[in-house]
């Protein structure tokens, strides 16, 4: 049931630590995974713990030239394309007040537009395949908003009004899209929270810990699986109950 | 009308699932063979790739009818 055999997908951000762990869950189960990310050492990182052969694609998401060559890339690599991935994400937090405009665009430019690019892009295949699975990575303060965060949350949430809006029109072509939402992952980014933030954290979480990259990617292969074929629009929030919504 | 037209017209039959006889020049593709805006952007690209051809997305939506779209076809291949 959650068999990938003989998917194909793109994941972005593969460099990263959720990224990577995506990566290689939706190996496991069975995709030809295309990496994608600025890393290309990492990258290779990602394909010699995946073990088996995956192109590694990769691209500048705030260049949009370049990511409007991500999908035929990866479809040309792969064959065509199943699943595409949008966990490529960053951060520039500054205080509202203080948020300068390019903290602001450069944000929107990675964690949402290359979404919007790289989703059109693969929509040709897949409608004509009827088959796919669109997975946004997003976040918990995409939701609930955080202080320091606007271009981030807003970016977040961004992605998950998208999701919707385009699960609504291409739902009959058996194409679901859909969101997850981590909460607070370990990762490289909650490693530079300092211990005072850490303690603040840990005391809204209900699990009492941080949640890990592979419970994320778990989720995403769900989503990717014939076992989610009826599910769409959704946002996964997996936040050890952080937020229960 | 021509073997252009026959091409089309079994691109549309195939694509909405109507009989052969329903698809006349004056057919709308929405209002007379039942089809959504999806549908019709996904005959634009079974068109686009029958005939080899890149169809502009204001082209694109000039072509309402089984006739805007053999009269475009026409014009495009030559």
């Amino acid at each position: 049931m959650f068999d990938l055999s003989g998917k194909k997908a793109l994941v972005t951000g593969a460099s990263g630590g959720i990224g990577r762990e995506i990566a290689k869950a939706l190996a496991a189960a069975g995709a030809t995974v295309a990496l994608s990310g600025t890393r290309v050492g990492a990258l290779e990182d990602t394909a010699s713990a995946i073990g088996k052969e995956c192109p590694i694609l990769p691209c500048n998401l705030s260049n949009l030239d370049e990511v409007d060559r991500l999908v035929p890339a990866a479809e040309d690599a792969l064959g065509g394309l199943d699943i595409l991935v949008n966990n490529a994400g960053m951060t520039r937090d500054n205080l509202f007040m203080r948020m300068k405009n390019e903290e602001w665009d450069e944000v929107l430019a990675v964690n949402l537009t290359a979404a919007f690019h790289l989703s059109r892009a693969c929509l040709r295949g897949m409608m004509k395949r009827r088959f796919g699975r669109i997975i946004g990575i997003s976040s918990v303060v995409g939701v609930m908003g955080n202080p320091g965060q606007g271009n981030y949350a807003a970016s977040k949430a961004g992605l998950i009004g998208m999701s919707k809006a385009l699960a609504h029109e291409v739902a009959s072509r058996n194409i679901t899209v859909n969101t997850v939402a981590p909460g607070f992952i370990g990762s490289a980014m909650t490693d530079e929270l300092n211990e005072k933030q850490r303690q603040d954290i840990m005391s809204t979480i209900p699990a009492g810990r941080l949640g890990t990259a592979e419970e994320v990617a778990g989720c995403v292969v769900f989503l990717a699986s014939d076992a989610a074929g009826y599910v769409t629009g959704h946002t996964l929030n997996v936040n050890g109950g952080m937020a229960m919504i | 009308m021509s073997d252009i037209a026959d091409r089309v017209r079994k691109i549309v039959v195939e694509h909405l699932n109507v009989d052969a006889e329903k698809v006349t020049e004056k057919a709308s593709f929405i209002d007379d063979l039942g089809a959504d805006s999806l549908d019709q952007v996904e005959l634009v690209m079974a068109f686009e790739e029958e005939f080899s051809v890149e169809i502009p997305d204001d082209a694109a939506e000039q072509i309402q009818t089984f006739g805007d779209a053999v009269t475009f076809l026409q014009k495009a291949v030559g």
